[in-house]
């Protein structure tokens, strides 16, 4: 399209390199010269917004591989200790895993806008292809980044997917085996998801380089979906198209930047808190949101095979996208009947990803067949029907005649309704699956709620003595070192405190110069002790029960909140399902089960324990800790100040966190504004 | 972009230039997180903490190896004849001069606590080795005397000695 460069450089270094390598001819000719039709609308920036999302998943991600241990034993433990211990780990750690959810979110708009002006048609065919490959790459690279954190949802959601490979024919067992390294998800799995979750990146930026090339050489498509005929039709790359794309990205920031530093968990499941256990399948298994469309198709079909050959169709189809749909009228502005259906497709995707998170029963089975075969009669009946009988609307002569014609941005308002509504709906349903039987705990009023909440210091030191004296008895806090009370945003303790409170507690340690282990005073560096040896002990200790380290409790408890509360929460950060269930478990112990209600022997009601029955007995009754500084002696009050405690173990950083993301916001309203400004002043001329 | 025939700054000139610095200003202050990560986390610096180590077990003559934050430590009891040896020397002779009372501890002057590490490239040198009677590096020879001075071979200087003090007459605390 842009043909030779006519880059005629003036510096004498960069000619004398140009003359042997022409890259600087070939930067200006792609990103400088390039002609872009004058008409894009801001659809077209999350070419732009991806290619920074890649960016920064690769920076993020080589960065946390410093620090990450890929062992089946301690991968847990490293990335908590990433997130507590690395300078600015929390951050980059949040980064990556948004960074993961936006990426995706980027690429479904960037493919639906793909769909709608139809931007795979001749000749685009490779172009969007080769688009489809980076999708593909992209899959497989997210989900063994999930799996790379060894928490529940990782191990289960490995173990699940791995086994759809079990569905082929004669060789899929064998084929399982051999993608586990064993007989079953383990370290070896583990190594390889993590060797190739390094790998698939560079392979995905390999094939966008293809995309990028494949693009060049065709030309942008527009709205107008007309070719570029004259200069008229065209700008420069840059400044034009650079700056209206910078400016995308930095609104895409903010919007990222919410999920950093306010929404950190929000589209995470709490049992990826929970350490990986080959023993306890969660009751719900469900995968991250950009996958639930096609694992819903995947449920909706009750054989094996049919089943993981419908998932993988419903991808791979969309290749074939080109030759499907050979309707010469490329957008589908023009395309009265194409467009209903393009949002009534969109629509069933959206429901498709809303039914991948419910549990596989009753009504949602019988929506989930009909959402499948909609999916599928969209591409296999619908658009090669539709381009034999439907009668396009007149398309414009030029994009000049188009930019003229000044296009309502009618759509565009309703594409964003759709796809806010879409993105909550996905976000929410992927913390829907819970036991619904149970009562919801009621929400408490938190100190740490919301953009601007802190801890208490009053309530974590009145917390942390709840624990030393009663939680610690059981339960085992083995995130959390003594030297922890004394940083910054934690319970307030000086670093003298700390030690202090370290050296009332013995640590085992050793061995010694005659190779014997011993005891000696806690240090701040020493991490609280637990109260069992192994699990073992404590399970014989607690008839049969594992008392759960609580370290991270808050966050590896959540419960459903159901629509419409989670799209309020989005907007109210509202995170605190673990804190109001830690609360509510402490106080919803009662003597005696409602009627009808039985509890085994050796266990206890509870109101707001899945199944009521727990075998943690009451822990708590008013007058048992007394604090110094009057504050009630009181259950609630107890149960209210360890919950903040924790919640300080589980997040260390909190306060840290939005304090910085105050100052990120504050920056990035200013800078898209100035961005903004400069797009209009650049753009005032080429209208 | 600019016109570069206006003479005067126009309000047009000055938003570009100020979305640029924005932009600059952001990407230099993002560039931080990514850059302080790789320091030392909490966890290395508080086991970094200091020691404390008894020295009753060390007879005259013999010396111990500790770590401390990952670097070897050599605790030597040294005989009366390398402390004489090492107070003998003309100090403006010495390629590093320090005197020898400068390495110890006052009232403690048999022992002698360096840093392990040979201040040429890293490796550990010997102890009671080499001709000075005092440590010697296999790597590229060079020889540290019985006050760790270097005399003699291509590192650059002393053994440096540690922060450290006596916390009683046969313990101290490294660190």
């Amino acid at each position: 399209m842009s043909g030779p460069s006519d880059y005629q450089p003036t510096n004498p270094a960069v000619k004398w390199i140009e003359r042997r390598l022409p890259i600087f001819g070939l930067m200006h000719s792609s990103f400088v010269a390039y002609p872009t039709p004058r008409n894009l609308n801001y659809w077209w920036t999350f070419g732009a917004i991806l290619s920074m999302m890649l960016g920064v998943q690769i920076v993020t991600g080589v960065i946390l591989a410093m620090h990450y241990t890929p062992e089946a034993s301690v991968a847990f433990r490293s990335v908590e200790s990433i997130v507590r211990d690395v300078n600015y780990g929390w951050l980059l750690r949040n980064m990556h895993a948004s960074g993961a959810s936006m990426f995706f979110l980027a690429v479904y708009v960037h493919m639906f806008r793909g769909l709608y002006y139809g931007s795979y048609k001749e000749p685009r065919e490779v172009l969007w292809i080769l688009g489809v490959i980076i999708y593909l790459l992209m899959m497989a690279t997210g989900f063994m980044g999930y799996v790379l954190p060894w928490g529940q949802m990782s191990f289960w959601g490995a173990t699940v997917i791995t086994n759809l490979f079990s569905a082929v024919p004669y060789v899929g067992d064998s084929i399982v085996t051999l993608l586990w390294g064993g007989y079953s998800v383990g370290n070896p799995t583990l190594n390889r998801f993590f060797s190739l979750h390094y790998l698939l990146p560079f392979v995905i930026a390999g094939v966008v380089v293809l995309h990028v090339w494949a693009l060049h050489v065709a030309g942008q498509n527009n709205p107008a979906g007309v070719e570029a005929k004259t200069e008229k039709d065209t700008v420069p790359f840059t400044p034009y198209a650079t700056i209206k794309d910078g400016f995308g990205v930095s609104c895409f920031l903010l919007f990222f930047a919410w999920f950093i530093f306010y929404m950190p968990n929000y589209l995470g499941d709490a049992d990826n808190y929970i350490p990986a256990n080959p023993g306890v399948t969660p009751a719900h298994i469900v995968p991250e949101w950009y996958y639930l469309p096609f694992y819903a198709i995947l449920r909706s079909i009750p054989n094996k095979l049919a089943g993981v050959t419908a998932m993988f169709a419903a991808i791979i189809v969309l290749a074939f996208l080109p030759w499907l749909d050979s309707a010469r009228t490329r957008s589908s502005r023009y395309r009265p009947l194409a467009k209903q259906f393009f949002w009534i497709f969109v629509v069933v995707c959206v429901l498709l990803g809303y039914l991948g998170a419910q549990p596989p029963e009753g009504i949602y089975v019988i929506a989930g067949r009909i959402l499948t075969f909609c999916y599928f009669a969209y591409f296999l009946i619908l658009l090669p029907l539709l381009s034999r009988i439907e009668k396009p609307r007149p398309i414009p002569n030029s994009i000049a005649d188009d930019v003229l014609a000044k296009y309502g941005s009618k759509s565009a308002v309703s594409t964003v309704i759709v796809l806010a509504l879409a993105g909550a709906l996905f976000a929410g349903s992927a913390q829907n699956a819970r036991a619904e039987e149970e009562a919801t705990p009621p929400s408490q009023k938190w100190s740490f709620a919301g953009p601007f909440g802190t801890f208490d210091r009053g309530a974590m030191q009145r917390g942390l003595k709840v624990y030393k004296e009663v939680c610690s008895a059981c339960h085992a806090l083995s995130y959390i070192a003594f030297r922890n009370l004394a940083d910054p945003g934690g319970p307030g303790y000086t670093a003298a405190q700390a030690t202090a409170f370290a050296g009332e507690y013995k640590i085992k340690d050793g061995p010694n110069d005659q190779g014997e282990m011993f005891e000696r005073p806690g240090r701040p560096a020493d991490y609280f002790p637990s109260p069992f040896p192994n699990e073992q002990a404590a399970r014989a200790a607690n008839g049969g029960a594992l008392p759960p380290d609580l370290s991270l409790i808050t966050k590896a408890r959540s419960y459903e909140r159901g629509f419409p509360k989670f799209v309020f929460d989005f907007f109210s950060t509202f995170q605190e399902q673990g804190p109001n269930y830690v609360d509510a478990i402490l106080q919803g112990f009662e003597d005696k089960p409602p009627a009808g209600v039985t509890i085994p022997e050796g266990s206890y009601y509870n109101k707001y324990f899945p199944g009521h029955s727990i075998k943690m007995p009451k822990p708590l009754s008013d007058g048992q800790v007394t604090f110094d500084d009057g504050s009630p002696a009181t259950v609630a009050q107890y149960a209210k100040d360890v919950t903040t405690f924790l919640m300080w173990a589980a997040e260390p950083h909190m306060e840290a966190r939005k304090r910085l993301g105050l100052q990120v916001f504050v920056f990035l309203i200013i800078f898209a504004g100035l961005m903004y400004f400069t797009k209009k002043k650049v753009w005032a001329d080429a209208h | 972009m600019t016109t570069a025939s206006s003479a005067e700054p126009t309000r047009r000139d000055f938003l570009f230039v100020a979305t640029g610095a924005a932009a600059a200003v952001g990407g230099v202050v993002t560039l931080w997180p990514f850059i302080s990560q790789m320091n030392p986390d909490a966890s290395t610096i508080a086991a970094g903490a200091p020691i404390e180590v008894d020295l009753a077990p060390i007879a005259s003559g013999q010396d111990i190896k500790v770590f401390w934050r990952g670097k070897p430590i050599y605790i030597m009891n040294r005989t009366k004849k390398q402390v004489d040896e090492a107070r003998a020397v003309p100090v403006a002779s010495l390629p590093d001069p320090a005197t020898d009372q400068s390495r110890v501890k006052e009232g403690h002057d048999q022992w002698l606590v360096v840093i392990g590490i040979c201040t040429h490239l890293g490796c550990i040198p010997i102890a009671h080795e080499g001709n000075y009677d005092g440590f010697f590096c296999p790597c590229h020879g060079s020889q540290y005397d019985s006050s760790g001075r270097i005399r003699q071979g291509p590192a650059p200087a002393n053994l440096p000695v540690p922060p450290y003090q006596f916390v009683s007459d046969s313990k101290i605390q490294i660190g």
